[in-house]
């Protein structure tokens, strides 16, 4: 081997030993920074400019009480992949995640404690969403709850349930709005039936579901979560979409917990329950309601009225158990939502 | 080693028992020992191992749950897609990147540096931008759909568009395996068959085509395994409808999403074993080939 | 005035292996629309996508300390990959090209295999062997060395993505080029190194460093693998096309393509050093070929 690389020229031989050094000065680097008072908290995909404010509120919150500065490193990307990443050993302090499945399954794991949920308020879920319409600027097709969208003519744009928690949503609040207004689950997987033979292109993510729609000008209605709307306008511009809110949606839980797997080895148990309990002030909850995540503060909520229309929800629990539960019976392979597209199976 | 090198120089080998004879025939050029150790040994760390990862995982369903998992409808539907689409990009990349590699090394044209450079392309780009950029260029409202789709061809978020995607991504390959060879490719052979009297297009496709034969193949397989991993560059493209337009890393995703880890490495199992065949296959022809054409060892 | 005549005396020698002047444009216009198609107009949109709000805004995208961490990064990752591949891909070649032996075949096609991986299951292999349910994991967390969800992560699984480039580029060239020159070098006296040195390399150069830049580009671009394996940690694991990814699903494309149009650059310069160098080995041939040459000399065309 060492002949082989004599041959190929002592350059090569000095490069590879410069890029090593230089690789390894990198990671010692990078080490160094984590062993200040550090937190790492893995979230999902959007919740990027969320969190970039609200860890300098906390940073802030943090000095004054406590005296002490923290470094608070972030990893964001879609809610299933990060739990599979902690799982398989990302060293989260906290998790942020959009789908209380992902949590789930880390606490299945014994990655988080298993009675996560009750760790803190409103069953760990400080913030929630909902799903709501986004139609063309003026609403040419006249849509105005679910039973427009399955309308001859009428194309939807929706994420995949399959690969994205915004298209698991999607499905539930379809389902759900049926039983909502007194319909058996025969007629809510009816109903979903013909709403899914509207789709023309399942989405990725929640951001290729939103370019689809408005940069590739496919469908007339988009399902998405009420945050995105926010992102879409600044992006696109307003002006651009109309927010239809349908008579009834599903409340999308924003779950989040304490890893321990990871505190018990570095010893930062205090620091991220202080982290995620900040979540519930109001200070943070202003954060979440700029950013159009709905708070769990009535207070809040009420300030923000014109931007968080009052819509009637209902959870998950509802009408399907848990997430955990609709995961099994509607989004695993030769589930209901496969057997919407198996031919011979309406 | 300097033993068995000088007896074949001399090339004295009738008492030699038959197994060293076999040797000295393998080592005139010495270092077989060392670069099959070594290609061995880095392959065995990189690839071999890690995918035997794959089989260890997949090995944890029974034979019952195996077979569900990569035998359901949508799983063979996107077999058939990828493959499908694969090998039909690779066929296009085949006649064109010929073309291409033909046009850049005999002709000379203005602008030909460019157009040398810019056929790397495809490789710079990450995977996703280049989907994202195709899904714009080839949308209702970009600069290609907005001229083809009234014509009522279609290319986005069907079929036809994730063969256009796995088409960029492939190029490369065949022209930049060509090239060299083509490069190298002895004009004396040309001007004999001219002189024996083949017309232009009996020399190319007898004396030239042949010469460069396994090199095209290689450039085939190279894009045909480079188009049925691709994930990056379709997934924007294509629809995502399962039974229609579903690729097969999107299963493989999809079941990783359920936290399926086994059902996943299932279908990979599945991917990696008909791609080993088929590139098999294309690499033993290929040699079949270079023996016909009477190449040296 | 000489050098035209001798032109066009070597164009009439040609003149018996080459195409009708009507048959070589059409080639090359087919050529060229190809290649405007499927090439040029996707580049051009990462442009004009990265520029649609102006320059301005394309070089506040790049301004981010995330944007230079991710290209630190991804710079550190190739000049990790490259050269481990090169030097096998080298040795690959060479042995499969300059002997015959059993399983040939096979070995070769295990060679293409990574090719055929999707990224994702490029990735997950590492995750599976290297990850905390993993075969070493529990090992590596007990030693806090971290594999997965850090730059040897990353390495690793471009080093995978990335593998056979060098070796597929070079395999061919050298079935093509033949045994003869190295085997006369042989009976010349010449030990293995030496052949290699002064015999093979010169003469497999051009696809050798078109497989390093083929090789190079394909790291730098890496996106499905690296992204499992990443752990996503802005400012630490992300590189270049996983900062694109991150921008674009923070609806900031502007940014996303200007980060995008940066590999794409990256890519050009490379080309363009590349074609410069070619330039100036084409004007050493020509030199060369003052002399009384044994066949026309090929960059006369």
């Amino acid at each position: 081997m060492r002949h082989l690389q004599q041959s190929l020229g002592n350059i090569t031989m000095t490069s590879l030993k410069l890029k090593t050094l230089l690789a390894s000065l990198a990671l010692a680097a990078s080490g160094m920074a984590a062993a200040q008072n550090s937190l790492l908290n893995v979230s999902y995909d959007v919740a990027r400019e969320f969190y970039k404010d609200y860890n300098t509120a906390f940073t802030a919150h943090y000095k004054k009480t406590t005296g002490k500065d923290v470094k608070i490193d972030q990893s964001h990307a879609g809610s299933s992949a990060q739990a599979r990443a902690v799982n398989d050993g990302l060293d989260a302090d906290v998790v942020t995640m959009n789908t209380t499945t992902d949590v789930q399954f880390l606490a299945d794991n014994g990655v988080v404690a298993k009675d996560w949920a009750k760790k803190f308020p409103h069953d760990a879920s400080p913030t929630t969403s909902t799903m709501l319409f986004l139609v063309r600027n003026g609403n040419p097709k006249n849509i105005k709850d679910w039973d427009d969208l399955i309308k001859p003519g009428v194309q939807v744009i929706v994420v995949n349930p399959k690969t994205g928690g915004n298209g698991r949503y999607a499905y539930l609040a379809a389902w759900g709005a049926v039983r909502e207004k007194g319909g058996t689950d025969a007629q809510a997987a009816e109903f979903v039936g013909k709403l899914y033979k509207n789709v023309p292109v399942l989405a990725k993510g929640g951001r290729d579901a939103t370019a689809t729609f408005l940069q590739r000008n496919q469908g007339d209605v988009l399902i998405t979560f009420e945050s995105e709307v926010v992102s879409v306008e600044r992006e696109f511009g307003k002006g651009k979409v109309d927010a239809v809110y349908p008579s009834v949606s599903v409340t999308a839980e924003n779950p989040v917990a304490v890893v321990e797997r990871t505190v018990a080895k570095k010893g930062t148990g205090d620091l991220a329950k202080a982290y995620l309990d900040y979540l519930y002030s109001d200070e943070a909850q202003e954060i979440a309601a700029k950013h159009a995540i709905r708070p769990r503060s009535e207070a809040v909520l009420k300030k923000h009225a014109d931007q968080f229309k009052p819509i009637k929800q209902f959870t998950v629990a509802k009408y399907f158990g848990s997430l955990t539960e609709a995961q099994k019976v509607h989004f695993n392979d030769g589930g209901q939502f496969d057997k919407l597209y198996t031919p011979g199976a309406k | 080693m300097t033993a068995a090198t000088s007896v074949a120089a001399r090339g004295a080998v009738p008492a030699a028992p038959a197994r060293a004879a076999r040797r000295a025939s393998k080592r005139v050029l010495p270092g077989f020992g060392l670069t099959l150790g070594y290609t061995l040994f880095y392959l065995s760390i990189i690839v071999l191992i890690p995918l035997s990862a794959l089989l260890f995982k997949t090995a944890t369903l029974s034979w019952e749950q195996f077979w569900t998992a990569i035998s359901a409808p949508r799983v063979v539907a996107s077999y058939r897609l990828t493959f499908g689409a694969s090998f039909l990009a690779a066929l296009v990349n085949l006649f064109f990147g010929l073309l291409i590699a033909w046009v850049l090394v005999r002709y000379r044209f203005p602008g030909k540096k460019i157009v040398d450079a810019l056929v790397d392309l495809p490789f710079a780009l990450p995977t996703a931008v280049a989907g994202i950029s195709l899904t714009a260029l080839l949308a209702g409202n970009g600069w290609v759909g907005s001229i083809l789709e009234p014509l009522g061809i279609q290319l986005a978020f069907k079929p036809a568009g994730i063969v256009v995607a796995l088409i960029f991504i492939g190029l490369p390959f065949v022209v930049r395996t060509v090239q060299p060879v083509l490069e190298d490719a002895e004009k004396e052979l040309e001007e004999a068959a001219t002189c024996l009297g083949a017309t232009r297009w009996q020399t190319f496709r007898l004396v030239i085509l042949p010469s460069i034969m396994p090199a095209l193949l290689t450039g085939f397989a190279m894009a045909f395994a480079r188009a049925v991993g691709e994930y990056g560059s379709v997934i924007f493209i294509a629809g995502n409808m399962p039974m229609v337009s579903e690729i097969t890393p999107l299963i493989i995703i999809g079941k990783l999403e359920q936290y399926d880890y086994a059902g996943a490495t299932a279908v990979a199992v599945v991917m990696l074993v008909i791609s080993f065949v088929l590139l098999f296959i294309i690499n033993a022809l290929q040699a079949w080939q270079r023996r016909r054409a009477g190449a040296p060892a | 005035m000489s050098a035209t005549t001798a032109t066009r005396t070597i164009r009439r020698a040609q003149a018996g292996t080459t195409e009708a002047p009507w048959v070589r444009w059409t080639l090359i216009g087919i050529a060229l629309a190809f290649m405007l198609l499927f090439l040029v107009l996707p580049l051009a949109a990462v442009f004009a996508e990265a520029l649609r709000k102006g320059f301005g805004a394309y070089l506040e995208g790049l301004r981010e300390p995330d944007a230079w961490a991710a290209i630190r990064l991804t710079l550190i990752t190739a000049a990790i990959a490259v050269p481990l591949n090169l030097v096998f891909g080298v040795a690959a070649a060479w042995c499969i090209a300059k002997y015959e032996f059993k399983g040939k075949a096979f070995l070769t096609t295990l060679v293409d295999l990574p090719f055929s991986v999707s990224p994702v299951v490029a990735g997950l292999i590492y995750v599976l062997v290297f990850g905390a349910q993993g075969w070493i994991g529990p090992w590596l967390a007990a030693h806090d060395i971290k594999i997965v969800f850090a730059v040897p992560g990353i390495v690793l699984a471009t080093v995978f993505v990335t593998f056979p480039f060098i070796a597929r580029e070079l395999i061919p060239l050298m079935q093509a080029q033949g045994n003869d020159e190295e085997q006369a070098a042989i009976v010349l006296g010449a030990t293995g190194w030496q052949t290699f040195w002064h015999v093979t390399l010169p003469n497999i150069k051009w696809g050798l460093l078109y497989g390093v830049i083929l090789c190079n580009a394909r790291a730098m671009g890496e996106f499905g693998a690296v992204s499992v394996v990443s752990g996503h940690i802005r400012g630490q694991t992300n590189t270049i096309p996983l900062h694109v990814e991150i921008l674009y699903n923070e609806y900031q494309s502007v940014a996303a393509f200007a980060a995008a149009s940066l590999l794409a650059l990256l890519a050009l310069v490379t080309l363009v050093i590349k074609t410069i160098a070619e330039h100036r080995n084409e004007q050493a041939l020509k030199a060369a070929a003052e002399l009384p040459p044994e066949r026309p000399a090929p960059a006369g065309v």
